[in-house]
């Protein structure tokens, strides 16, 4: 066998491990779609999900857990992600020269990789048990800013430092002082980065089941008046259909009109990330 | 109305903005790291006192795990180790090589154009939740598992491994895709001026430049493999067994705290016991992680 039929050979199984890829993908994108779209109507949207004769959560649709999953967005972006913002600006425009300050990013980017599960282990301690939350809104949306706060962080100092030093020095130089150097400069040439994190940091929110499962969310709950109320949710509807719903031909039927609803939301929201992204790739280039 | 100077020229509103915006971001600065610390605090101040009723050796060697048993619950991780080894391990033989060949394809072999429209679909894959995907492997693959593997259970730890695997690819090959892209152009050039063909370049030039980012690539798909949870708690049975046959079903870490976590008492027993798993997952996820860093660390430094 000469070189070049080896090459096609091998290619040849590079691209059967890509054909396997994305084939994967296509058979479940493509389940999800064909079994979740007889589901979808304006009732299945707009009506909460109630019980069935046999006492199964099945009927009606999936309004009370898009609330849900609504709220906890917004408490996420209301708390976690103001305060990861702002927080990662002064430590990386105001400390950043401190040789402690790399050991501190490696550790915060290692959280970003601790089990989603063992967040909300934090969350049951701390909000739940210390804060007397109790099985919350707020103690789950605050735990899912816990989980999301390293990845925001991380986010946040990757479009920092990609502003080159130079535009810092020479804003300094005409006699700007640091904040207006930031908001002149470093936040508007870093913002596209910052929203794209913002962006990712929502939509691994809004998918994410293991943390709100052990702070607050409850399959029968109404839809909250307060932040103190148990609440439902898009991820923890289809958890519960799938293994705890005696009725299983309907309970099944509901969970793929719910997941094409939830990965509708969240790949939607990572194709604005990925859009934004390729734009301010294109605009700057320093 | 003209600004307030003193006499050495120092603007007093610019200075006080400057205080303000400063002493916000500070105090935002301390929220975020006083909130990283406590997880390492929650974490080991809740299971203190779990380790004073059970030992740390009797904990980690115990082959049986039982904490709601009314008179000898037990406490041995052995069963939710081996669950959560045996999970990743699968997930690992079926993702690496799959994982490997189709980021060198992507990163080497795939024509740009096909390329652009690759990376971003293999992103969107990762960000599909993981309820999502444990749907699909309870109502659709696991059928199939069944017809071809005939295991004792409809729900095992194969079929939890194999949606596991499916998780892992796209991380993987995106770590793995930008090591190999970080590898200067005139490395292959002069390969390929040496007289080497394409596939001889990859495998000798490529490959071993950015052999550890592929390693890290493969580190941290593993990490996010043994600590994901619910795509693992829907497919590989919950049972603490002790098994290392794929055929049956098992209890990851993970699944064990979603699972049991409502149902333990806050301050019990139980509830602390739990907190040591959370501990142990922590520390081994934080440590393979760190591995992976240290490796990545290694190969951003060859190529600046």
């Amino acid at each position: 066998m000469n070189r070049n039929d080896k090459q096609t050979i091998i290619f040849g199984l590079l691209g059967a491990c890509m054909v396997i890829v994305v084939l994967t993908l296509i058979i479940i994108l493509g389940s999800i779609i064909v079994n979740g779209i007889p589901m979808l109507s304006w009732d299945f949207l707009t009506r909460s999900p109630e019980i069935d004769d046999t006492g199964a959560q099945t009927e009606g649709g999936i309004w009370g857990p898009l609330v849900g999953t609504f709220y906890l967005m917004m408490l996420v972006l209301g708390f976690a992600i103001p305060v990861g913002v702002l927080g990662t600006i002064f430590l990386v425009e105001y400390l950043g020269k401190y040789s402690w300050n790399r050991i501190l990013w490696i550790v915060i980017n290692n959280l970003a990789g601790v089990p989603s599960i063992v967040y909300g282990l934090l969350g049951v301690a701390l909000f739940v048990g210390y804060l007397e939350f109790g099985l919350s809104l707020i103690a789950a949306g605050l735990t899912l800013g816990l989980m999301v706060l390293p990845v925001t962080m991380v986010a946040t100092r990757e479009a920092l430092e990609a502003v080159p030093q130079s535009l810092r020095d020479a804003s300094i130089a005409l006699g700007a002082t640091r904040w207006q150097t930031m908001r002149h400069h470093t936040i508007p040439y870093s913002m596209s980065g910052v929203l794209t994190g913002i962006i990712l940091s929502m939509s691994r929110a809004a998918g994410e089941t293991a943390p709100i499962l052990v702070t607050g969310v409850v399959a029968s709950a109404a839809i909250p008046n307060s932040l103190t109320d148990s609440f439902q949710a898009m991820p923890y509807y289809i958890y519960i259909l799938v293994t705890q719903t005696a009725n299983v031909d309907r309970a099944y039927a509901v969970a793929w009109g719910a997941a094409l609803v939830l990965v509708g939301l969240v790949v939607g929201m990572n194709l604005v990330a990925i859009v934004i992204r390729k734009r301010y790739r294109k605009k700057y280039k320093w | 109305m003209a600004k307030k100077v003193s006499t050495y020229g120092v603007d007093y509103s610019r200075r006080f903005t400057e205080i303000l915006v400063s002493g916000a971001l500070f105090i935002c600065m301390l929220i975020c790291l006083s909130v990283l610390f406590l997880i390492f605090w929650m974490l080991i101040g809740n299971s203190i006192p779990f380790f004073e009723e059970v030992s740390v050796y009797d904990f980690l060697t115990g082959d049986q795990w039982n904490p709601f048993h009314p008179n000898y619950p037990l406490f041995g991780v052995q069963p939710l180790l081996t669950g959560t080894l045996l999970v990743s391990i699968i997930a690992g033989v079926i993702a690496i090589p799959i994982g490997l060949g189709a980021s060198i394809y992507i990163s080497e072999v795939a024509d740009p154009k096909v390329k652009n429209w690759l990376k971003p679909f293999i992103e969107i894959i990762a960000s599909v939740p993981s309820v999502v995907l444990g749907l699909f492997a309870v109502i659709i693959l696991a059928d199939y598992v069944m017809i071809i593997f005939d295991p004792y259970s409809r729900l095992n730890a194969l079929l939890g491994g194999i949606i596991l695997a499916v998780m892992m690819i796209p991380i993987q090959v995106t770590i793995a895709e930008e090591a190999m892209n970080a590898v200067p152009n005139s490395l292959r050039e002069a390969s390929y001026a040496l007289g080497a063909t394409r596939w001889e370049t990859i495998r000798h030039a490529v490959v071993p430049a950015a052999f550890s980012g592929i390693v890290a690539s493969i580190v941290l798909a593993l990490g996010r493999a043994i600590g994901e949870t619910m795509a693992v708690t829907m497919t590989t049975g919950n049972a603490a067994l002790n098994t290392w046959n794929p055929l049956y079903p098992v209890l990851t870490m993970p699944a064990t705290l979603a699972i049991e976590i409502p149902e333990a008492a806050s301050g019990s027993l139980q509830y602390q016991a739990l907190f040591a798993v959370g501990l142990l997952l922590f520390i081994i996820t934080f440590a393979v992680n760190i591995v992976a860093d240290i490796v990545l660390a290694r190969y951003r430094e060859a190529y600046k």
